[in-house]
């Protein structure tokens, strides 16, 4: 009678020490320790109640959180990594921030008292800053953007600072691109893998769908022509109109970027069946090897795309993840359609960017000077930091997608795990969290379409943390390596065993079970399996 | 060689074709007069006042001040390394340091009669953004909010465009100094549900804009029966709290809640916002306070599509901590829009103008129904046009209000400097006697 009341109403987070979430409990605690079977079932009605007190928007599940993306989180969050206080907490390899080029900004900073209208240099500005609140954006900041989304793009493409409208990060750019292009119940296809998020920016106020574009191994995860026809025709079929294609470029998880004749297929394909092309370029400037990165926008100044309609092209950008300023929340959407820019311009009261923060950005991004060194020392960074870990791991036999950008690798565990099921990356992925005590992401909840890729986020630490990650990595690869090559040696024998039985009738073989191969069988079980036990 | 091809132009959404973002009222043309032709004391002194924008400029100097003494705290916190941890900080939670501010800042404007709790506090770039993520989280798609008229413009915009949902109004009228009487309400929900709308809550603005005038404890008590009956939400913006001459007029939800002991308290949210009160629009700090758990969790998982800079969480978190300055500045600034108020009531009464009696607010409530030729709204927007053109003063008509009653206008006073005001108390008060000199000919 009294366990039902044990299970939450709502997911709890250790992070989040709301009032309401210790109230209910301690409610229920209350009833129980009564016993008043009645009492608990009123409350328990009371609760439920709400349901229909509240939209639908607000009881379903569209904010994502129940992903196993965020249960990595929660992991961290109750046993975080600390050199000295923490030193077998879990490493967060969740988390795709840079960090690794702060110095230079706080150099910046410091220099540049007027930047900030706190200080004494600054503070004559604090007046006019504090009551402007014109949706254009202060013209020195739009100006400031489009120099540098040029900059980050080699200067092979010019942006119109009139173009650019200010958002609530690119989560508030996403879910403005779609309340402007699409209507509740139609679709934008999304190539897989693809960033958690966009089933919540995308989605959940909008009503609007997503349909994905399979991608797989075979070609690096490329998105190929077959993939978008079948995706588009799905969506048909099931009587789903198709507003857009989404893609990401530099690609989250992959870390890569797309060449030249893919993104013009891309542009192809959206005109042809007009619909409406969003090129997500928020890696734009962690591009850190060559190949260069080529943008859409440099894509549409070419002369074989004369003939593309510029209305269905538009840019979401972010300096949360190129300078690493995710707290600033500098979402920027860039048409080349004027009644888009007109309607996002209008949307975005709704997240506006402080003009104090406006007026930090406008003055650090028109410093030449400091932009250039920094993009340079960020990439090369970014680069340093990537070789270190993508070779560390070849050293112990662990793949990852090759990779020129981002901040994470796509690593490869497809040979650890049991079976090759999401089931079997979730309990693996779980291994690594409990017992390597690292939140990588696993790559179901990218929707990869294969199972035992995850990625792994390496810019968001220092140095030490980042050697022992590493250790951490190799260690249980070579633990696991170790259980592998005795059942390796296994599989020689069964295998040879097999050779010698293939002339007995097939009946017989059907009535040995200890000697039948199949790739589930017990006999070849995983080390990942015996761990688990 | 490429050939022309005829494009078939592309559909946008449904949304993005609307009108409901509102630019096309008469709100917004006065601005745009404005911005065309703006007042400047030596370099335009013919030009257009504003005086349909409700921003508080009367207290900068405050802040300034504050700033001036308390450089570091207010910018990074810790020095060098605090700007990076800030850079960095995006849960959407906010810091902690500035929902303490906000809720430590709440209870001191409302003169400590009510206690907020930071945990409820859930952060939002501005009350525009509030005010729309609150309407996705309380009703669905054709569902209905009743608000009394007149009311904000923006409403119509923020309620109403993204999330489809309808506003019924709950019309108020100068019989009784247009305040929300439980017929009226009654009158409302009954309207909606003639049109088989579900009614899923009650927006107030408290104090009232454009009325610029609190609203009483009695009709806030009327008012929480009502929403009890029907079993709906309320919505309380009360982004001028701090804007009330004086503190002990103004009553918040909060204070009839706690008399209450909280009892079905579950229905109720506060908005709240710093570009009013702290003259600050700019830095798009807004606050859902919502006395439900469910909507505190939803609002704040929502709020990622429009947090606040972690940069202005920083700097308000260290000034609106600072207990001596606020209540200097709560006092002070309720002072001056007090003197201002008062102002602006003289000059309009030696102009033979009666204004609404307020109480709080960056505006007055003036009547100028018998200039009207006939008591309709196209004659409001005569008279509102000529104001615009002739006397060159941009005041909100009645009308884009929503108000019943045609011939009220909005005045904002608190956005300008005292010379300023005097120019625009001039410039009626020979309008004024222009008309009388016509003997009341009314086409000017």
């Amino acid at each position: 009678m009294c366990s039902f009341m044990f299970q939450p109403t709502f997911q709890s987070s250790q992070k989040q020490k709301r009032f309401g979430c210790f109230k209910t409990f301690a409610l229920r605690l209350h009833s129980m320790l009564h016993c008043d079977y009645f009492k608990a079932q009123k409350m328990e009605l009371m609760l439920r109640n709400q349901e229909h007190f509240l939209s639908k928007i607000a009881t379903n599940n569209g904010h994502g959180e129940d992903s196993p993306y965020f249960d990595g989180w929660k992991a961290y969050d109750s046993d975080p990594y600390h050199h000295t206080k923490n030193p077998k907490g879990v490493i967060q390899m969740g988390l795709a921030e840079n960090q690794l080029s702060f110095d230079l900004i706080q150099d910046w900073i410091m220099n540049n008292p007027r930047a900030s209208i706190c200080t004494a240099e600054g503070a004559d500005d604090f007046k006019d800053i504090a009551i402007y609140q014109n949706y254009h954006g202060l013209p020195e900041f739009r100006n400031a953007i489009a120099k540098f989304m040029g900059k980050v793009r080699g200067n092979m493409a010019t942006f119109d600072p009139d173009r650019i409208v200010m958002s609530g990060g690119a989560t508030g750019a996403h879910e403005t691109m779609v309340f402007c292009l699409a209507d509740p119940g139609d679709a934008f296809l999304v190539p897989t893998p693809y960033y958690p998020g966009f089933d919540r920016d995308l989605r959940w106020r909008t009503g609007a769908q997503l349909v994905p574009v399979i991608c797989d191994s075979s070609n690096n995860f490329t998105v190929t022509r077959d993939a978008l026809e079948a995706a588009y025709k799905k969506a048909q079929e099931a009587k789903i109109k198709v507003k857009g294609l989404l893609i990401t470029n530099p690609s989250n998880p992959l870390g890569t970027i797309l060449d030249r004749e893919t993104l013009k297929s891309l542009v192809r394909f959206t005109n042809e069946k007009n619909i409406h092309l969003v090129s997500d370029e928020i890696y734009a400037a962690t591009v850190f090897k060559s190949p260069g990165f080529i943008s859409i926008a440099e894509i549409l100044e070419e002369q074989d795309m004369e003939g593309i309609n510029r209305d269905l092209m538009h840019i979401v950008y972010s300096l949360s993840k190129d300078m690493g300023f995710p707290g600033f929340r500098i979402g920027i959407l860039y048409s080349y359609n004027d009644a888009v820019v007109s309607c996002a311009r209008k949307m975005s009261s709704f997240g506006l960017v402080s003009t104090q923060t406006q007026h930090l950005i406008a003055s650090m991004l028109s410093d030449d000077h400091f932009v250039d060194k920094f993009i340079i020392q960020s990439k090369h960074r970014l680069a340093k930091r990537h070789g270190v870990f993508t070779k560390g791991l070849e050293q112990v036999g662990i793949e990852s997608l090759e990779s020129n950008a981002g901040l994470f690798f796509w690593m490869d565990l497809r040979r650890l795990l049991s079976e090759a099921t999401v089931e079997a990356e979730m309990a693996l992925w779980r291994i690594i969290i409990k017992e390597v005590k690292l939140n990588v992401s696993p790559g179901s909840s990218f929707h990869c379409s294969e199972p035992g890729w995850f990625r792994v986020c390496f810019a968001n630490m220092d140095d030490e943390t980042m050697r022992v990650a590493l250790r951490r990595i190799k260690t249980f690869v070579l633990q696991t390596k170790g259980g592998q090559e005795a059942s390796a040696k296994k599989q020689c024998r069964r295998q040879s065993l097999q050779v010698s039985l293939s002339f007995r009738r097939m009946e017989d073989i059907m009535m040995t079970p200890h000697l039948m191969m199949t790739p589930h069988s017990p006999i070849c079980s995983s080390p990942l399996v015996r761990a688990r036990t | 060689m490429t050939i022309e091809v005829e494009q078939p132009s592309v559909e946008l959404s449904k949304i993005a074709v609307s009108e409901t973002h509102g630019e096309h009222s008469p709100y917004f043309a006065g601005w745009k007069a404005y911005d065309e032709d703006p007042y400047h004391e030596s370099s335009n002194p013919s030009g257009v006042i504003q005086m349909g924008l409700a921003e508080n400029q009367v207290s900068f100097d405050l802040l300034e001040e504050y700033l001036e003494h308390h450089p570091q705290e207010a910018s990074w916190g810790k020095g060098a390394s605090g700007f990076r941890e800030n850079a960095l900080f995006q849960d959407y939670h906010g810091l902690q340091s500035f929902r303490n501010a906000m809720a430590s800042f709440m209870g001191q404007v409302r003169g400590e009669r009510a206690k907020f709790n930071p945990d409820r506090v859930v952060l939002t770039a501005g009350a525009t953004a509030a005010n729309e993520l609150l309407t996705f989280i309380l009703a669905n798609p054709g569902d209905a909010l009743l608000v009394p008229t007149p009311y904000y413009p923006g409403f119509d915009r923020d309620l109403r465009w993204r999330t489809g949902v309808n506003i019924v109004p709950v019309h108020c009228d100068s019989s009784n100094n247009f305040q929300v009487t439980p017929k009226a309400l009654d009158a409302a929900y009954s309207r909606a549900e003639a049109m088989n709308i579900k009614v899923k809550g009650l927006l107030i603005t408290n104090p009232s804009n454009p009325l610029g005038a609190t609203i009483q404890r009695s009709v806030l008590g009327d008012i929480l029966d009502f929403v009890t009956r029907k079993n709906i939400h309320l919505v309380s913006d009360e982004i001028y709290s701090g804007s009330a001459f004086s503190s002990t007029e103004f009553v918040s939800i909060a204070e009839v809640l706690e008399s209450r002991d909280y009892k079905d308290s579950e229905r109720v949210h506060i908005v709240y916002s710093l570009s009013k009160d702290l003259g600050l629009p700019g830095f798009r700090v807004g606050t859902i306070y919502s006395y439900n758990d469910k909507v505190v969790t939803t609002a704040r998982r929502m709020s990622s599509f429009t947090l606040i800079s972690s940069q202005t969480q920083q700097l308000l978190a260290s000034m609106l901590s600072d207990k001596s300055f606020t209540q200097n500045y709560i006092k002070t600034n309720r002072e001056r829009l007090k003197k201002r108020y008062q102002a602006i009531i003289g000059g309009l009464r030696n102009a033979g103008i009666d204004c609404l009696e307020g109480n709080a607010g960056l505006f007055c409530w003036m009547n100028l129904s018998q200039l009207l030729e006939k008591p309709t709204r196209e004659c409001e927007l005569d008279l509102w046009n000529t104001i615009l053109q002739e006397v060159k003063l941009n005041i909100s008509p009645g009308s884009s209000c929503h108000c019943s009653e045609p011939g009220w206008f909005r005045v904002c006073f608190a956005n300008m400097s005292e010379q300023t005001l005097e120019v625009a108390l001039t410039r009626i008060h020979q309008f004024m006697e222009g008309r009388k000199t016509n003997g009341g000919n009314l086409n000017f």
